[in-house]
């Protein structure tokens, strides 16, 4: 098989030196590493904990909503509780998600670089985002906060009586932390890229964190100063949002979902670029329209800072407003419609393989398809009227986190896995928490759709006025602990793995990409030679690959021949 | 299946000061001014939902911000204008000097710069803000509305019809930015600081302008900032 990078390296690498994980073994050696790879580890340590604390807060939301009149918690716990649940699911798990763990380890080694940029400034933004980490923590030990994620203005700036302060300066810090690293990528992509490697010989998952990071950069200080601003409201009593000082409180609305709205792109765009990466792998194709998906990205990200408005259909904003919000939001489906079918056209006539990720981006597939289209319900103003604030939108916008976002995650850190660690996980029980992860994710989220339609409004915590909801909310919660199994599975193999996994050797998966030519962990500097870049992206045979047989395949067949011995 | 590509060998031949993700100077040079700038680009958006608030209310107020901005010293403001704007041209002066690699002159003029940044500092917060909290024009529950004393009869007579809420909005607005603007002053001046302390101990630059001109950058923009808000706040038209 041809590679993307070719050369004598083939056949005559240097004495491969120690990789990333061995070269330094101290505690010390990880807290100040300058190595991105190890930063991404250390961010994917901690929103792992984080993940684990949002959903923790999930499970106690979906326990009290078994029956109509609540089962364990007080209304002011409820309300903490969702909250809690949605600022460190949004500021302190989706946000930094793949950007911070998978982009900071690939996009170097995707362009061909030693490091990101600014190493140090890289190491920074983790220990920023600690740090608001730790005052999230402290602020829930204190007894939490009770504003929801948006913090909507007055009642957080004048009235509530919970942790705000701290909780706002929190999420201020996790923003200056995402800030770095979007200046960190966009200067690495535009410096860094290796000899031959053109903006369109990028592979997409770069473009997408392009994009993302420009998204970043411009949206994040706002929410920065508008949280500021509150900060300022409540404390200094600077009255910039609340009535009662001479402010208007839709000013904050309109700030806030200036970043909020294309903060949701933060969040998915990166993990379409995981799934292109996917899609392409075990499709063995190049990717179908790559120039339409790589604008479609930027697309994204554009439009994405002209409907933030559609948050405030029911604020009293003006109609017109309103309309022009809503065109735009429309625009929104098109380019996302581009990526959704140039991906089942990638698929089409591709020699597939389905194999863990693979089964990941199918999910996510479906499920963006579902979680984008339920979106337009709620761009058009009529028919939001009557979903807004019901569990329709709770049940679409987690559609588009967990069935997209997450899932392009599981299914990027299942693909990287082997590069990351050197280690293969049992592709079966990877196979199994992919079923279950949609099995359950469905089970819990499609009953939301129509009991949000029946008008179930969201952030209540009983519903005894209308008992003939609880059916619904009883499957939601069946199907949420279902999810929980499909997410403590992947933590226990792959945990397993790191010590019992087969060796993977430098391409288990025969994929492209600058990344699956250097050893497995990869070396601190990433390449022993500067890669030269010769081919486009995703330049796979699918012809060719019928007949291939990877280590992945070996190992699906039973066939493991004993190669890995040697 | 291109083949015959070269490859370039990577051992630890970096010149010294050249970091380790970098090729060559050159690259490591461009990669921080990109840097510089892409940062401020974010720092514009940082200030712009301040910038929008006054726009939304100075629209909501136009007659009763007028009458309120006559509270503020224009003298004190024209100074600390003049004062930045003098700092500018010597902050160009010292990355003037250390691309000449004039050591002796670039620690000088970034030398003055940091002393205008605190003159500016020392106007604001030992002269103009004093005399606003005497008055208690600070919002919040004392806020003390119309003003009795401390300023002539004309402009007394002017604020007797300004509502609390308006005023209070005003002089939020006006702490709220002016007081952002001042720590990134304070920024400024500790970071020129530390190119100044880094000049003394000899510490290692290979090339010494590059933190000098991102500072620069950075000053200019502050500079900047100030630019629009002296008009805004405190030359504003009937």
């Amino acid at each position: 098989m041809s590679a993307t990078v070719v050369g004598k390296a083939e056949v005559e690498r240097p004495e491969p030196g120690p990789n990333y994980l061995t070269n330094g073994q101290t505690i010390a050696s990880w807290l100040l590493t300058k190595d991105h790879k190890r930063i991404a580890m250390l961010y994917l340590i901690s929103i792992s904990v984080f993940f684990a604390i949002g959903g923790f807060a999930a499970s106690l939301i979906r326990a009290e909503l078994i029956s109509p009149r609540g089962v364990m918690l007080e209304s002011e716990t409820y309300n903490r509780v969702f909250s809690l649940h949605g600022i460190v699911m949004v500021f302190f798990f989706l946000v930094p998600s793949i950007p911070a763990t998978l982009g900071n380890f690939l996009v170097p080694m995707m362009v061909g670089a030693r490091d990101l940029a600014f190493p140090r400034l890289n190491l920074l933004s983790w220990y920023i985002y600690v740090a608001g980490g730790i005052l999230m923590i402290l602020a829930m030990c204190m007894g939490g906060v009770d504003t929801g994620w948006t913090f909507y203005t007055p009642y957080s700036s004048l009235y509530s009586n919970s942790q705000v302060t701290l909780a706002v300066f929190a999420a201020f810090l996790a923003g200056f932390s995402s800030i770095f690293t979007g200046v960190n990528f966009i200067v690495t992509i535009h410096r860094m890229r290796a000899p031959g490697m053109t903006w369109f010989r990028l592979p997409l998952f770069v473009w997408a964190h392009y994009a993302t990071s420009v998204i970043i950069i411009l949206g994040t200080p706002v929410v920065a100063i508008t949280l500021l601003m509150l900060f300022g409201e409540r404390v200094l009593k600077l009255g910039f949002f609340s009535p009662e000082l001479g402010g208007d409180p839709v000013l904050f609305q309109h700030l806030f979902w200036f970043y909020s709205h294309p903060a949701v792109y933060i969040m998915i765009l990166p993990g379409m670029g995981v799934i292109s990466e996917l899609i392409t792998c075990f499709s063995r194709r190049r990717i179908f329209g790559y120039e339409f998906v790589a604008f479609s990205t930027l697309a994204i990200a554009g439009l994405g800072f002209l409907v933030w408005g559609h948050h405030l259909f029911v604020s009293g904003q003006s109609m017109y407003q309103g309309m022009v919000f809503s065109i735009i939001t429309f625009l929104v489906g098109v380019p996302s419609a581009i990526k959704v079918f140039n991906w089942a056209t990638t698929i089409y006539k591709g020699s597939v393989r389905l194999q863990t990720p693979m089964l990941y981006a199918l999910g996510f597939i479906g499920l963006f398809l579902i979680g984008g289209l339920t979106g337009l319900y709620l761009a058009s103003m009529a028919t939001d009227i009557m979903l807004t604030d019901t569990y329709f939108v709770v049940a679409h916008f987690h559609f588009v986190m967990v069935g997209g976002a997450v899932m392009a995650m599981m299914g990027g850190l299942h693909f990287w896995w082997p590069k990351i660690t050197g280690r293969m996980y049992p592709d079966n029980w990877g196979k199994l928490s992919a079923a279950i992860i949609f099995i359950g994710f469905n089970l819990t989220f499609l009953p939301q759709f129509v009991v949000g339609y029946l008008g179930m409004p969201r952030r209540y915590h009983y519903y005894f006025l209308w008992p003939e909801f609880q059916p619904y909310h009883l499957l939601s919660t069946a199907g949420a602990t279902v999810l929980a199994v499909g997410y403590l599975l992947p933590v226990c193999y792959l945990m397993w793995s790191l010590k019992y996994g087969k060796k993977a050797g430098d391409n288990p998966w025969g994929a492209k990409g600058l990344e699956w030519q250097t050893s497995s962990p990869p070396p601190t500097e990433n390449f022993p030679v500067v890669p030269v870049v010769t081919e486009e992206a995703y330049n796979y045979d699918p012809e060719l690959a019928e007949k291939e047989e990877t280590l992945a395949d070996k190992l699906e067949h039973g066939l493991e021949a004993k190669e890995d011995e040697k | 299946m291109a083949a015959g590509a070269t490859q370039v060998e990577h051992g630890h031949e970096h010149p010294e000061g050249v970091f380790h993700q970098f090729e060559n100077i050159d690259q490591q040079n461009e990669s921080y001014i990109v840097g510089m700038w892409t940062f401020l680009v974010t720092e514009v958006m940082f200030f712009g939902p301040l910038f929008l608030a006054y726009i939304l209310y100075r629209w909501q107020f136009q007659e009763y911000f007028w009458r309120t901005h006559k509270l503020l010293n224009i003298w004190l403001g024209g100074a600390n204008t003049l004062i930045l704007l003098f700092s500018s041209f010597t902050m160009a002066m010292g990355v003037h000097f250390a691309m000449k690699k004039d050591s002796r002159r670039q620690i000088a003029f970034l030398g003055i710069t940091a002393l205008c940044g605190v003159a500016f500092l020392v106007i604001k917060l030992a002269f103009e803000w004093p005399s606003k909290f005497a008055h208690h024009l600070y919002p919040g529950p004392n806020f003390a509305w119309p003003p009795h004393d401390g300023y002539d009869q004309a402009t007394l007579a002017l604020l007797r019809d300004v509502p609390s809420g308006a005023a209070e909005m005003f002089f939020s607005l006006y702490f709220g930015i002016t007081g952002l603007h001042g720590i990134h002053v304070l920024v400024g001046v500790l970071c020129i600081g530390t190119i100044i302390v880094m000049k003394f101990l000899k510490f290692p630059q290979v090339e010494p302008y590059i933190p000098t001109e991102m500072v620069g950058l950075y000053w200019h923009f502050v500079d900047l900032v100030w630019i629009f808000l002296y008009p805004l706040f405190y030359l504003m038209p009937r």
